[in-house]
Parts: structure tokens; sequence; C-alpha cells
């Protein structure tokens, strides 16, 4: 595997993986992954389905756990604790590295109550200014809080795909979590919408960090600083966004990235 | 697996050869037309520049189109980059030769100032380069293509003895020689300008290879991959 070392100092490494490997039963997801994301950088993953970047993704906050069957050897260190251990507290882990999935999913609930349900699931007391005061600085990280600021009663349901997804990526926010995982955010939105959706990624770069799984090669390429390319379960790649897609080091992703196969 | 965009691809390569070629033989031409003092040549060049000028925009628009429509990355990305540079490179060589031709038709109908022996061998220095400049870029050849960058030294050299004669040994001494001095020693830069060009091509194709950036980087010349 190429992999190039994007920053020696070991304090801006924010996740770690040593020897990962991931298995669904028999199946080998994850083969040997050894990878550092750097604290406030995008790193994009690529590559074609089910080559596990997906399943890499989850591993950083043990979505997988909740699929039987499963099972991981390896090490995964967050801010130098190994994630992976038994005794890891699952809630805790998941307010620290939140989530956006593909097709955006708030609660059947007001914006307001979106917001704040994490908050309150975390919190033990809360005061109603305090949570007053999270809605309005998490809608305005996400830049929704001049659309919304009048509507934050109404139910989130109604809102246009792109706004749902922002209230979602705000309703982490709203936790204050260190990393954000964002699996394919911009899948289900128009080119108008995918641009805005970037356009906040990289605005939250300077809270976040942010791992970014697509398909779409120009976006890893447009709002990432990092990209790592998966084939068939390893990590082929992983280099400065800048060089994987002017100068990959390896024929397998120069392949992948020009169309030649994937 | 053939890609749609190879064939384009294909395309672009050919009109950077074809573009290589009349810069080429607009070179051979206008050192000919020196040569021999022939007018007729030499207006050959002149008259033919056109053709170039319109090759050059048809290239320039094939690599927008391509990469607008193809958002092409890595290898794909660099050779229609450095397509577009060589491009340039190719008609600004071919306007060199036009200036040639402009010189040659100012000093055609006078006597000759000199013998003529250095201007030859400059001429056959960048004739060499601009040959196998094109020819690493056919064959992805860097070794050839990093010849061809430090050949360029030597075309300086010859340039400044051919410079350092004329002024010395006609313009100083004898104002009535100046004119004639003067063209040949513009034909003298033309060339070394060639040379120039042509280092610039061989760079490209260096980074178009191996995605290694040697201009105004010498020293990575030396450093075998």
């Amino acid at each position: 595997m190429q992999f190039v070392t994007i920053c020696d100092n070991k304090k801006m490494s924010k996740i770690t993986t040593k020897n990962l490997n991931f298995w669904y039963g028999a199946f080998q997801a994850l083969k040997n992954i050894n990878s550092t994301f750097e604290t406030n950088r995008i790193t994009a993953i690529i590559g074609p389905s089910g080559c596990g970047k997906s399943t890499l993704l989850r591993v950083f906050n043990r979505m997988n756990d909740l699929i039987e069957g499963v099972r991981t050897d390896g090490e995964v260190l967050i801010d130098d604790t190994n994630i992976l251990n038994s005794h890891t507290d699952l809630v805790a882990l998941r307010k620290k590295v939140g989530m956006v999935f593909q097709r955006p999913n708030p609660f059947p609930l007001s914006i307001y109550e979106n917001i704040v349900f994490g908050k309150k699931i975390h919190a033990e007391r809360i005061t109603r200014d305090s949570l007053d005061e999270i809605v309005e600085e998490s809608l305005k990280d996400v830049f929704l809080w001049d659309e919304l600021k009048d509507r934050l009663n109404e139910p989130a349901l109604r809102l246009s795909l792109e706004q749902k997804q922002r209230l979602c990526i705000a309703r982490l926010v709203a936790v204050k979590p260190d990393v954000l995982l964002m699996d394919e955010p911009c899948s289900t939105l128009d080119p108008q919408g995918t641009q805005r959706i970037e356009e906040l990624v990289c605005e939250l770069k300077a809270k976040y960090t942010i791992i970014i799984v697509t398909h779409n090669m120009q976006q890893a390429a447009r709002v990432s600083d990092d990209t790592g390319f998966m084939l068939l379960g390893e990590l082929i790649e992983f280099a400065k966004t800048e060089n994987i897609f002017t100068a990959p080091g390896d024929k397998r992703t120069e392949d992948y990235i020009t169309g030649r196969y994937g | 697996m053939e890609r749609h965009v190879d064939q384009e691809l294909k395309e672009l390569n050919k009109d950077i050869l074809k573009m290589g070629a009349l810069a080429e033989e607009a070179i051979y031409k206008s050192i000919e037309a020196l040569k021999n003092r022939d007018k007729a040549q030499a207006q050959e060049v002149i008259s033919a520049d056109n053709k170039i000028d319109e090759l050059e925009l048809a290239i320039d628009e094939k690599c927008i189109d391509l990469i607008a429509r193809y958002q092409p990355m890595a290898g794909d990305l660099r050779f229609i980059a450095t397509g577009m540079k060589i491009n340039a490179e190719l008609e600004r060589i071919a306007d060199l030769a036009v200036d040639i031709s402009q010189r040659v038709l100012e000093l055609v109908d006078k006597p000759l100032l000199k013998p003529l022996i250095d201007i030859p061998k400059l001429s056959t220095i960048a004739q060499n380069m601009i040959k196998e400049a094109i020819d690493s870029f056919i064959n992805k050849d860097t070794n050839l293509a990093k010849k061809v960058v430090l050949s360029d030294s030597e075309a300086d050299k010859l340039r400044n003895m051919v410079c350092d004669e004329l002024i010395n040994d006609y313009i100083a001494r004898d104002a009535s020689s100046a004119n004639r001095a003067v063209s040949l020693l513009l034909i003298a830069r033309h060339l070394e300008r060639i040379c120039d060009h042509t280092t610039n091509i061989a760079e490209d194709v260096i980074y178009m290879v191996e995605a290694e950036v040697v201009k105004h980087h010498p020293e990575r010349l030396k450093e075998d991959k």
C-alpha cells in the first residue's frame, strides 16, 4: 500500500487505525487497514461499491456493532484511546464521533426538538435558555439560522432535502462532537444542494475532523485535504488529495479515478 | 478497457504531433532559406504560419472541451494540461521560424556579411532538440526529454559566441555592416529562443510522464528515477 505520512506531528492525529481487520461472518470486509486521520482536516474515502469504505467509516463510531455476526480486530485509536475495547462507552463514543447518512433522517419532531434531542439524552439537566442558545448556535453553524429562526416549531419533515441534511448536521454539532463521519451526504441532493453542503463541510473543518465517504470523485477532489482509495477491503493508497488526483502513486488508484474500472 | 475518452485523447495526441511536425518543418525551411538565400522559401514559411495558428486554436478548444466534459484526473489530466502547454510552445516556435524568415528577407538582397558557420551549427542544435522533444512526447521517453533540457546550455553558449563575434568584429568596427549584423544577431537570438521553448516542451513531457516538476528545478534532472 502507498502510505504517505501527511503530518509527522503525532498531536495532530485524531484517528489512527493499526492492522484493522473486519469480518461480516466469514466475509472479510476490511484487510489490515493502517491509516491516520488528522485533526481539522477533511479526509475523503473513495473506491468502488463494496470496497469497504462505508464499513471503515462505521468502525469509527462502532455502528457495525449493531449488525449480527461481525468481528473486528486490530486497533482504532481516537485521541490515543482504542475504541475497540470492550469497555468503551458507546453512547459517549457516538457523541464524540457523529454520523451523517446518505438520506437525511430528521426525527418526526419540530426543527427545535430535532436539534436538542441529542443534548437532552447526553445532559442530565439543562435549562430552556441553554437549549435556545444551543439551537441558535447549531443552526448558525450550518447556516440555517436566518432561514429557520422563525419556523423553529414547524415539523422538520417539511424542510427541503438539503435543509434536512443541514438540520441533521446541526443535530450532530449540538452535542459538540470532535469527529463528523459523512456517508455519501450529498447523494440525494441536486447540484445546488450538493454545492451548498460541500461549502458547509469546508466551513465545518475549522472545528471538526471530517471523514467523508463518496462515490463522487469530483466531490472528493473539491472538498477534501486527504484522500484514501480502497479496493476489495484494502486501503490501497492514502495521500494528499492533490497528489491522488494529479499523480497517484498506485496504478490501481490511477485506473479507478480515470474510470478504467470500478 | 477502452474508454470513450481514450479515442478523444488519441485524436488530441495526433493533433499535437501534427503541430510538432508543422513547427519542425517551419524551422527547417527557414534555416534552408537562410543557407540558400531563398526568398521564396522564406515567404512560404511566413504564409504557412496561419495554418499553425488555426491548429493551435483547435487544439486549445479540444483541451478545454475535454476538461469540461470529462473532468479528467491523474494521467489523463496531466496529458491534457501538458498538451495545452506544448501546443502554445510549438506555436511560439513556429512564430520564431517566421521571425527568422523575415530576417532572411532582410538579408537576401544584400551581400553576404560573412560565411555562416556558427548559425547553421546553432540551427542544427535547435532542430535536433525539437525533434528529440517531440520524440520524447510520442514515446513518453523522459530520458530523452532530460537530454533535451540539458542540451539547452550548448545553444546558449553558441548564441553568445555568435553575438560577441557580430558585435566585436562587425558592428563595432564597421557601421555600414550593422544592419546585416543585427539581422544575423537576431537570427541567433531566435534560434536560441526556439531552444528555450523546446526545453519547456521537454520539461512538460517529464511532468506528464513522471508527475515531477523539473521546471526551475535543474537539480531534479540529475536524480535517477
